[in-house]
């Protein structure tokens, strides 16, 4: 479980990201972050392994404030999966999946069995295990971007619109896959995207925010659609709807 | 031709001392310009400083260099080392810029990714961010190497004999066939070692060599211009 309790965060160049956010993730489920640029949804994100640290407020993991925890070693016990993927161009995709394991002192034939075995789970191609990222397809590399995140087994899984780059077939690909992996492994995932769709589809609780981090409204998925709590959710999920122009 | 058999002893002896006399200062030129690179991009300041001090570095002409050395260094005026140290100020001076441009232009996702997943300042900096900027950095020491190999044969006019003192024994004994000899073992050495820099390239960073399938696109993402083919 994590827990945000009046977290704020006012970058130094004067922009409030965040106000006063008070939240509190289940453990074992898909919490996700939903909104427009400028909304701080990355900035949560972030926060939560310590990439920026608020400005005021605590963020708690299981009861404990992770401002007094060292941000490289926290880092290495949540999995982390960004768009375009983040994978280190130089590494072939066995080491790539491997990186965490290996920073945190595995033996490499080890690291990279359990690499090859996670290919397995998140639907690679064995045959692919030697190629480096460059040689890969967009969903190929956010397929091994989510193997790299589970690599160490962590029990939190932060994901920063993963899919975001990929065409939509292979998206709504990834989004399947995705629910699939959730259903096996129960992550607490913490998932952040702007399209209101992926976030109905993948949250068990969605958060939409508004304009400088502020919580507009928390709920399950069928809470927003059924019970919008003021114009600006109704208005953000309808936004999202496609329009009938077409006749 | 006979005079190169009459004197093939002298020739490979001076050869190889030109080989001698070069890798020094390659190697310690770019091991110099990583940590001053890396500072030069840390700041603003640093960077205009460091940077200036580059390229006035290699606009003092070698010769009157390798004369002022000793006097700054305690050495005997025939002393080699006098020649590795000024070519080590020109290695520096051309490798300093490339390596700081070649590590500011590793690609910022791929190192906030890396900070993301668990990797230190140090780690990263040794197991991201140079390696990254490799293909860039190579493509400074090619031209060091090149450079360098040519700077060397200034040292024979100091007493220092490389491949060059076939260019002034040939000058002073009007022996065109000489210079020539001096002229072609110098590009020979030039061309080797850009051969054999090429060649560890390949096998250090297998991962920048442009495949079939997405060469364009890698080469762009490191920086590097596709070479021509």
């Amino acid at each position: 479980m994590i827990e945000f309790r009046q977290v704020s965060k006012r970058f130094p160049d004067g922009t409030l990201a965040v106000s006063g956010l008070d939240l509190v993730i289940p453990a074992r489920q898909t919490t996700v972050f939903v909104g427009s640029s400028g909304s701080g949804k990355t900035t949560i994100l972030r926060m939560i392994n310590r990439m920026v640290d608020p400005s005021s407020g605590s963020i708690l993991i299981d009861g404990n404030d992770i401002g007094g925890l060292e941000p490289v070693a926290l880092r290495r016990s949540i999995g982390y999966v960004m768009q375009n993927s983040g994978l280190l161009p130089h590494r072939t995709v066995l080491d790539n999946i491997a990186t965490v394991p290996l920073l945190r002192g595995a033996k490499r034939g080890t690291a990279r069995e359990h690499a090859r075995e996670l290919m397995a789970v998140v639907g690679l191609d064995p045959n692919l295990a030697q190629r480096y990222p460059a040689q890969l397809s967009g969903g190929q590399q956010q397929r091994v971007g989510v193997a790299r995140g589970l690599a160490a087994d962590p029990n939190i899984l932060l994901m920063d619109e993963p899919f975001g780059a990929v065409d939509p077939i292979v998206r709504a690909e990834l989004q399947v896959e995705l629910q699939r992996i959730q259903r096996e492994l129960g992550k607490t995932i913490v998932f952040v995207t702007h399209d209101i769709d992926e976030a109905f589809l993948l949250g068990d609780q969605v958060a939409l925010l508004r304009h400088g981090g502020i919580l507009a409204q928390l709920g399950a998925p069928r809470e927003l659609l059924d019970n919008p709590a003021d114009e600006f959710v109704s208005g953000f999920i309808d936004a999202g709807r496609p329009r009938s122009i077409l006749r | 031709m006979t005079w190169i058999v009459a004197n093939w002893d002298q020739i490979a002896r001076y050869g190889l001392q030109h080989v001698w006399l070069s890798v020094p200062p390659i190697v310690a030129g770019t091991a110099l310009s990583i940590p001053l690179g890396q500072l030069a991009n840390r700041y603003r300041l640093s960077r205009g400083v460091l940077l200036s001090i580059g390229g006035i570095l290699y606009a003092i002409p070698s010769l009157p260099l390798f004369v002022l050395l000793p006097s700054l260094l305690g050495t005997r005026i025939l002393d080699p080392l006098n020649v590795e140290v000024a070519l080590t100020i020109y290695a520096l001076a051309l490798m300093l810029r490339a390596t700081a441009d070649a590590l500011a232009s590793v690609d910022g996702q791929v190192t906030l990714s890396a900070t993301a997943v668990g990797y230190g300042g140090w780690r990263r900096f040794w197991g991201v961010e140079l390696p990254l900027a490799g293909p860039v950095i190579l493509a400074g020491v090619r031209v060091v190497s090149a450079s360098t190999v040519s700077l060397v044969t200034v040292g024979s006019l100091i007493g220092v004999n490389s491949l060059g003192f076939f260019f002034l024994d040939g000058y002073q004994r009007y022996f065109p066939t000489e210079i020539w000899v001096g002229i072609v073992g110098t590009v020979v050495i030039a061309v080797v070692f850009d051969l054999l820099l090429v060649l560890a390239g390949r096998l250090l960073m297998p991962w920048a060599r442009p495949s079939r399938r997405a060469g364009r696109a890698t080469a762009t993402l490191l920086g590097v211009e596709a070479e021509p083919s």
